[in-house]
């Protein structure tokens, strides 16, 4: 099986879609949210919500690493990218997210060493080479990513690499899910959940979302069939009021998760209460580089100061994230700001409900 | 900044709003791929490319047959026939002896391979630290036969738009061998001289409305700007777009789409409509067209230039390429 092709057979995609529109038939408005950002580009992608009917609302959740850093993270990455002698790593989007004055892409152009990188093992392979430099890897992602940091960290200590450190963004997912779900603006009747951070954590984790929050969980690939299959066991569970958590993924997601990454999580990061881009505050939803390793804290080892911040008036990522808007609510949608000159993180970011609604329309 | 020579939106805002505005002529203003040129009673094809590629050698290809094939195949998609080239080389001191030789190599080979010859040329060499390895510079100079008008260069409804061959090869094949990424993936670069390809397909189908070859900024800015150009939508069929499944590999894994990626040794037909089997099968009777499909077509202008049509009937829009494409995070 490639995956590839199996699961975005359209056959079988379109008798998803006339079993949804048969159970949705009984239903009210309902609203789902997808919290994943690459959720978000599939549906886009492949045109799913056409297939829906008009009663099913899919709306695009926090799940974009990029999107929910916030301001005073870029600002202080771009202070990293002005400190002599230092060499910025990153993962791809970063580059483009405006801070308050500048944006990593602004900064190389403008001379400043940032190179991006596909793993955070590059990164370190960069210090390596580079014995003369500081190398600051900026670490964004959820529990998908942050477990390949801490081993790189790991790494760093085991070989004694001395020049390398993280400034760390990471964040956890089921505590803002568990935020938004008590939101009095936001409504949300079932969550798809978000496939690779549940690699890591297992499907168990969303349990107590079922059954504190009475919110139906499903766990769903990208792929076009992944989806339609994950939205209709929600509206299977909301159609008879048992909201529970089913995986969909099973074939790459198990209850309990990946044991040996979440062993290097626990090791490396300590979970602290964090602040997400137009969000606020949410407790217990992000990762803090643990005292045993703040050898590799950029910010513990390698202070800087950013600017202060500006954010844009106008810009209601904060809303988009949330879910109680969308982007064609925003004024500067497609005038101001546009994948060109973006003004907010969530139409720069690849996986930002901005940017699939702009390029996919 | 580096978008700006990416082959998308910034790169067009740069020339329209500077580099336009400071040579403005009226030979210039279309801005094809090739400079049509009245000398006497022929007319003149001259096109210039300048090629920066990084790896110098990658599959399938290196920067000298990618610095001949350009700029042959820019002369070609005006329907001219390449006639001569030349090759400035700007060469960073520390290059070794031996790539600059399998360089110049490549390059007489695939002179030979597109019927053209280097003429005439320079040579320059930067102190070490201030180029990269090497950059060159081809220009060419080509004739449209006697016979043959200028293509319009415009599609109308109803037309259908073909390509010789699946896409992306080039771009992955550049991106997978990056050190950076440090991928291993079974792709080559199509990188090839076209100018055969297309007198074959001309000679079968002389009323051929648009022809492109999508280079930087791939499929997707290529047909915008063929749309655009025409006040046109192009609606693409995604069933029908030739994908080689490492390219499709590549892309899934790293998030990209490869109607964006680069490709070297492909052309975009927009014919007449009741002229597109005729012109698929004879791109299909050349070594170059073997895996040629009609991938889409014209229609009048519906709000945007390019769509494509998924599988399962959706409709998706494909804009002008915006910055470089990233690889995805998570």
């Amino acid at each position: 099986m490639k995956y590839i092709d199996e699961f975005r057979d359209s056959g079988v995609v379109r008798a998803l879609a006339r079993r949804i529109g048969t159970l949705a038939g009984d239903l009210g408005t309902i609203k789902l949210m997808e919290v994943c950002g690459t959720h978000t580009m599939s549906i886009a992608r492949f045109g799913l919500r056409s297939l829906f009917p008009e009663n099913i609302e899919l709306t695009s959740g926090p799940g974009c690493p990029v999107c929910v850093s916030p301001q005073s993270f870029v600002d202080k990455a771009i202070a990293y990218c002005r400190r002599p002698e230092t060499i910025v790593t990153t993962f791809g989007d970063m580059i483009r997210v405006p801070g308050s004055s500048s944006s990593l892409e602004k900064e190389r152009s403008g001379g400043a060493d940032v190179r991006i990188v596909l793993s955070t093992m590059d990164a370190l392979q960069i210090a390596v080479s580079n014995p003369e430099k500081d190398v600051v890897f900026l670490g964004i992602g959820f529990e998908t990513t942050a477990p390949t940091i801490a081993a790189s960290i790991l790494a760093a200590r085991g070989k004694s690499i001395g020049n390398f450190a993280v400034l760390s963004g990471h964040k956890t997912m089921p505590n803002a899910m568990a935020a938004l779900a008590s939101d009095p603006e936001v409504r949300i009747d079932g969550y798809i959940c978000p496939p690779h951070v549940s690699a890591i954590i297992g499907s168990d984790a969303y349990l107590f979302l079922a059954e504190r929050y009475n919110k139906p969980c499903a766990i769903a690939g990208f792929e076009p069939v992944d989806i339609m299959q994950g939205v209709l066991w929600l509206l299977e569970m909301i159609a008879t009021g048992s909201p529970d958590v089913r995986n969909q993924y099973s074939r790459v997601v198990t209850k309990t998760g990946n044991p040996e990454a979440l062993r290097i999580l626990r090791e490396v990061f300590t979970p602290k209460d964090d602040e997400w881009r137009g969000i606020g505050a949410i407790p217990l939803s992000g990762l803090a580089i643990a005292d045993a390793f703040s050898k590799y804290d950029a910010e513990i080892r390698w202070p800087v100061e950013a600017e202060p911040q500006f954010i844009p008036p106008g810009c209601i990522c904060g809303r988009i994230l949330k879910g109680t808007a969308g982007p064609r609510d925003c004024g500067l949608f497609g005038k101001a700001c546009t994948p060109d000159e973006p003004v907010g993180a969530c139409m720069v970011s690849s996986e930002g409900a901005c940017a699939a609604a702009f390029k996919y329309g | 900044m580096l978008a700006h020579g990416s082959g998308g939106k910034a790169m067009h805002d740069l020339i329209s709003s500077l580099i336009v505005p400071a040579f403005s002529n009226p030979r210039l203003e279309p801005l094809d791929d090739s400079a049509l040129l009245q000398i006497g009673d022929r007319t003149v094809a001259f096109t210039s490319d300048s090629y920066t590629v990084d790896p110098i050698f990658f599959p399938g290809g290196d920067i000298g047959r990618l610095a001949v094939c350009g700029t042959v195949n820019d002369l070609a998609v005006c329907g001219a026939v390449p006639f001569a080239l030349s090759c400035a080389l700007i060469i960073e001191e520390g290059l070794p002896t031996a790539d600059l030789q399998r360089i110049l190599d490549s390059m007489k080979s695939s002179a030979s391979e597109a019927g053209v010859e280097i003429v005439t040329g320079d040579t320059k060499v930067l102190q070490h630290g201030k180029g990269d390895k090497i950059f060159i510079n081809t220009s060419g100079i080509g004739l449209l036969p006697r016979h043959r008008a200028p293509l319009p260069g415009k599609a109308v409804a109803g037309d259908a738009v073909l390509v010789n061959g699946p896409i992306a090869d080039h771009g992955a094949a550049v991106m997978a061998e990056r050190e950076e990424y440090a991928l291993r993936a079974e792709i080559s670069s199509d990188v090839a001289p076209l100018s055969d390809l297309i007198e074959t397909l001309l000679a079968a189908v002389p009323e051929a409305h648009c022809l492109k070859d999508p280079t930087r900024g791939g499929v997707a800015s290529a047909l915008n700007e063929i749309a655009s150009a025409s006040r046109m939508t192009i609606v693409l069929n995604e069933e029908a777009i030739p994908v080689r499944k490492p390219v499709a590999g590549l892309c899934e894994l790293l998030g990209l789409d490869p109607l964006y990626f680069a490709n070297e040794g492909k052309v975009l037909a927009v014919v007449p409509g009741e002229r597109a089997e005729d012109a698929l099968e004879a791109l299909k009777s050349h070594p170059l067209g073997r895996e040629a499909a009609i991938i889409g077509v014209v229609k009048e202008f519906d709000r945007v230039p390019l769509a494509v049509k998924t599988p399962f009937g959706s409709h998706r829009v494909v804009s002008m390429l915006t910055g470089e494409q990233l690889p995805r995070i998570c």
